[in-house]
């Protein structure tokens, strides 16, 4: 039986407050929001002051401090979404369950929300009831589902069993991710290897993080070996929050032993004894599958005690679910949230494998990774050398959306080219990509001929392509492309330093300007320096990229801005709504 | 500890290794401005990012980075003094600070700092999102709109206890501060002040405590401003075809505070009557314009379309267009209701103030009658504007000292203390 070792959700090395998640789901769950009274009893019991449990709990979306309804209703409003026809769906939902979005209908049996990217793009437009998937929702769908609900119906029963939509593997048998699975293949190979063989083995394939930085893994392992504190973690990364990135689910819904393998091997390597997966709380719906994953594990002799047959290893892993954050996927701000804290990111000050999770030795890695790790050890080095380009080894999950025939998940050897990609998916009129979700880049079809892999950061030569792939045609605008991405940083930013906070609200502004016609091309000028100065000066990881795209657009569709906004306008009146600033003031007319 | 050796903008310094480099700095006669450092805090909270820096080449806040061999570390580059300079105004344009209706004003960091990096006017437009006054805590009054979100409070004022009176509440660009009632009450006085003197801005306030220092004498304040009065700034301007020029002048949705400043100047308004005319002005009380101006000095922001139409006819009768004072930039204090919809301010003025007639509470409205905006525009917003004074309001040898640059085409310098303003 897996979760043996656990007493509420936590190993026993853990504090009390690393609960603190948990404890907060399971009065969502329960009482549909999370009570004055039960901050106030959770505080009494953590020994906190309440506004810090306000603190935590106002932290997360889907933590609710009013009651959020019997039935609560997230639908997603990701641009992919937006694209498939989100406003229809939020039209309907709104007639059907009498709440306007983002409230509670009277009667308090729908809580109806928007919420970014919940990870079902290939499958939009697409909605979580009580955290059990819709997808594929059109307007006669979504009026009976909630009817059925009315009728006392249960989510569970009625919800999507969603496709894992896998369109390409390589060619030749050459698939890394998806190739035939037995449990224990890849911990075999641990006592022959021995650490050090294992991240010789890491480093023979130059295998790197596929969170996005492409840090080698090797190295982030090796590094946590020399530690000696003790006990150390591994933390699976399964956050995945970049909207556009949906191979993560794909993965936990189709090959979670691999995860858990290269979850274990990872901690055989550096001297690990825990492990934790952080599952973002929009893919809530896998948590049975993994913890029967787990038991099936212990089960198995692979987790637990002298794991694998290995005498003295021992290694057991419990699941952490999120709670509807984009910045808990970076690693630091993940690690806050599992102690129980508000996901905000650390100052780089020390480094998770120095000084991680409880302030102990602790690797982080993506789902991806660990999958790829346990292949790799069941493949051997120079069978997994075999795919992908030199100095850019092995294959990479793509999550391909938007405008074209065929979205889901492709798996390709690194070195694909974008055209390549295009053309399998079968893209219709290509115009605009954005690769790696918002905060990556976005391309046009002039680079097309580069070639996906991890070779250059800089994107001069190739592209780098962290997972997400969304594809938008000629007729999309590309000013409510950006707008979207910018509402989706100003409420994802963990609000602790200013360039962030203030900023991205500062961008949207600038873009509503641009949306509203009042622009010219001093407003783009100014977008592009303030974007940078949000660059050079933000805390983590999100407010450094959340300007990426305003930047990378303005130069690379130039042509379209141009013809779009006006010369600077050097007149001696300036733009101005006359009608709409007086508007308010004109309902009073008698 | 042994002693490294590490460079600034290209100079060799010597500092303790691993000791902190906005520390070293200041040791060794750097100043790297910051917000949110403090010495003890450990780790550092980088939370304003004020200090930004290149650190080996890389952006990164001087306050998260230690002294180690060969650091090298740029600080006063042209670029990153534009970027610390936008973060204050980044941080004015996101609170709401009205630095004149502030007990914090002349006392404040977060103003000294705009003082310090010559912030005049935000780049950025102001937010004017609608933030909380908490009356509730006893002894406080938290004051959201003129937090920065340093996070100084959080990380230092615990209770006896050991329990935390601040934390930050909600996230993205609703994150505030929120204060813990029932610990608040366990503070002693001291400790609760102290609370308000790490405060960086004025959103920590004690309650009867907050006026205690005196304007005029505070830490910020070397000399009063008014003590400077030059009077040679009115000096004939030399050269031989000077001739005399016209100004005219306005208030809009201003409080003519900007234009008793430059009444301010008391007397030597006479030797000024020599060198210029006042066309439209109050003070001629010449309504409407009679020739076309050399320059036009305007006070206020617009509230209502009467505004604009006078603003329209001011940048068309002016060759160059000045406004003067924080109103009409970006607003100032009027744009106080800008945080509110148009229609609650008419209500509650109009239909449920406790001075309205019963039965006669109706929000005016005739076609004689300008019609009110939904919000107040800097006069930037509605026309190009050449030249701005800010200042609230600012000093009379200011405005006159730019008046007779513009108009003559001279040189002039400002002292510190004629640009303070508080």
């Amino acid at each position: 039986m897996s979760l043996h070792s656990l007493q509420n959700n936590r190993f026993s090395v853990e504090p009390a407050r690393s609960g603190l998640l948990s404890e907060l789901w399971r009065l969502q769950l329960l009482n549909k929001h999370i009570s004055r009274e039960s901050i106030k009893s959770l505080a009494r019991q953590h020994e906190l002051a309440e506004i810090e449990v306000e603190g935590v709990t106002s932290f997360y979306h889907f933590f609710h401090q009013k009651p959020a309804g019997k039935h609560t209703v997230y639908i997603n409003n990701s641009i992919i979404s937006e694209l498939k026809g989100f406003e229809r769906i939020r039209e309907t939902l709104e007639r059907e369950t009498g709440a306007h979005l983002n409230s509670v209908d009277p009667s308090g049996t729908f809580g109806l929300f928007a919420t970014p990217c919940i990870g079902l793009s290939d499958q939009e437009p697409a909605a979580l009831i009580d955290f059990y998937p819709f997808t594929n929702l059109n307007a006669l769908k979504a009026k009976e589902i909630i009817q059925k609900l009315k009728q006392g119906k249960l989510p569970e029963d009625l919800c999507d069993a969603p496709q894992d939509n896998i369109r390409y593997t390589p060619h030749n048998n050459r698939t890394l991710f998806f190739a035939p699975y037995e449990r224990g293949q890849a911990i075999k190979q641990l006592s022959g290897l021995g650490p050090d063989g294992v991240i010789g083995q890491l480093r023979l394939a130059e295998l790197s993080g596929r969170g996005g930085a492409a840090f080698p893994t090797w190295k982030k392992w090796d590094t946590c070996r020399t530690y000696k504190d003790s006990p150390k973690f591994i933390v699976c990364n399964a956050d995945e929050g970049e909207p556009g990135t949906f191979k993560d689910r794909v993965l936990l819904n189709n090959q979670p032993g691999s995860v858990l393998e290269g979850m274990i091997i990872a901690g055989y390597a550096v001297g690990a004894s825990y492990g934790i997966i952080y599952l973002r709380g929009e893919y809530r719906w896998l948590l049975t599958k993994l913890e029967n994953e787990i038991v099936a594990f212990h089960d198995k002799g692979i987790l637990g005690s002298d794991v694998g047959g290995i005498k003295g290893f021992n290694f057991d892993i419990r699941i952490e679910v999120g709670a509807g954050a984009y910045v808990c996927g970076e690693e630091t701000a993940l690690l806050e949230s599992i102690e129980g804290k508000r996901g905000e990111p650390r100052t780089k000050w020390y480094y998770p494998v120095e000084k991680g999770y409880l302030q102990l030795p602790t690797v982080v890695n993506n789902v991806e990774t660990f999958a790829a790790a346990a292949r790799l050890l069941q493949l051997g080095s120079s069978e997994y050398l075999k795919r992908g380009i030199p100095g850019s080894p092995g294959t990479k999950l793509i999550s391909v959306s938007g405008d074209c025939k065929l979205p889901g998940i492709y798996e390709i050897e690194w070195g694909m080219t974008v055209a390549e990609l295009l053309d399998v998916c079968g893209a219709e009129d290509p115009f605009f990509i954005q690769v790696s979700g918002p905060s990556g880049e976005c391309i046009s079809l002039k680079e097309k001929y580069k070639r996906i892999s991890m070779l250059d950061l800089m994107a001069q030569k190739d592209i780098r392509c962290g997972g997400s792939f969304m594809i938008f045609n000629s007729h999309r605008d590309l000013v409510h492309i950006l707008m979207n991405f910018s509402e989706f940083f100003k409420h994802e930013s963990c609000g602790v330093c200013t360039p962030c906070r203030a900023g991205n609200f500062i961008i949207e502004r600038k873009l509503e300007r641009l949306n509203n016609g009042l622009a010219d091309m001093n407003d783009l000028k100014e977008l592009k320096s303030w974007g940078t100065i949000m660059k050079s000066a933000s805390r983590c990881g999100l407010g450094k990229t959340a300007s990426n795209t305003i930047i990378q657009s303005l130069e690379k569709f130039d042509d379209y801005f141009k013809a779009r906004f006006s010369e600077t306008d050097n007149s001696t009146y300036k733009k101005f709504n006359h009608s709409a600033s007086v508007a308010e003031y004109e309902q009073y007319k008698p | 500890m042994a002693t490294c050796t590490f460079w600034i903008d290209g100079k060799k310094y010597e500092a303790e290794e691993g000791s902190n480099l906005v520390d070293a700095a200041k040791e060794n006669g750097v100043f790297i401005p910051s917000l949110c450092y403090f010495k003890h805090i450990d780790p550092p909270l980088g939370t304003c990012r004020t200090c930004t820096c290149k650190i080996n080449g890389k952006f990164n806040p001087a306050c998260t980075e230690s002294i180690r061999e060969g650091l090298k570390v740029e600080v006063n580059t042209p670029e990153l003094v534009d970027i610390r300079k936008a973060l204050i105004e980044m941080m004015f344009s996101e609170g709401n600070h009205f630095c004149p209706a502030c007990e914090k004003s002349g006392n404040c960091d977060l103003q000294h700092m705009g003082y310090e990096l010559k912030v005049s006017v935000s780049r950025f437009p102001h937010l004017f999102k609608d933030r909380l006054i908490d009356y509730i805590p006893k002894r406080m009054v938290m004051e959201h709109n003129r937090c920065i979100k340093c996070r100084r409070c959080v990380e230092e004022v615990f209770t006896s206890d050991g329990k935390r009176v601040f934390m930050y509440i909600n996230r993205g660009n609703d994150t505030m501060v929120g204060i813990d009632y029932e610990q608040e009450a366990k503070l002693s006085e001291s400790e609760a002040e102290n609370a308000m003197k790490i405060c960086p801005t004025g959103a920590i306030i004690v309650r009867g405590k907050s006026l205690s220092i005196p304007f005029g004498d505070r830490v910020f304040d070397l000399q009063s401003s008014q003590k400077h009065f030059k009077h040679n700034v009115i000096e004939k301007p030399k050269g031989a075809n000077f001739e005399k020029k016209t100004i005219a002048t306005v208030s809009l949705a201003g409080c003519f505070g900007c234009h008793m400043s430059m009444l301010d100047i008391d007397t030597e308004i006479l030797d000024i009557a020599e060198l210029v005319s006042f066309n439209k002005s109050p003070l001629t009380d010449i309504k409407t314009f009679t020739q076309r101006c050399h320059l036009g000095l305007v006070e206020g922001g617009c509230c209502n379309t009467e505004n604009i139409e006078t603003l329209k006819k001011f940048r068309e009768m002016c060759d160059l267009l000045v406004v003067v004072g924080e109103c009409a930039i970006w607003g100032g204090l009027p744009a106080m209701r800008n945080t509110i919809p148009l229609g609650e301010c008419l209500e509650e003025a109009y239909l449920n103030s406790v001075t309205s007639e019963p039965g006669e509470n109706t929000v005016p409205y005739h076609e004689d009658l300008p019609k009110i905006l939904d919000r107040i525009y800097g006069c930037n917003e509605i026309v190009k504007v050449d030249y701005t004074i800010p200042g609230c309001p600012p000093s009379p040898n200011h405005i006159w000292k730019v008046v007779r640059s513009l108009l003559w085409g001279e040189d002039y310098s400002l002292l510190y203390s004629e640009f303070k303003y508080d």
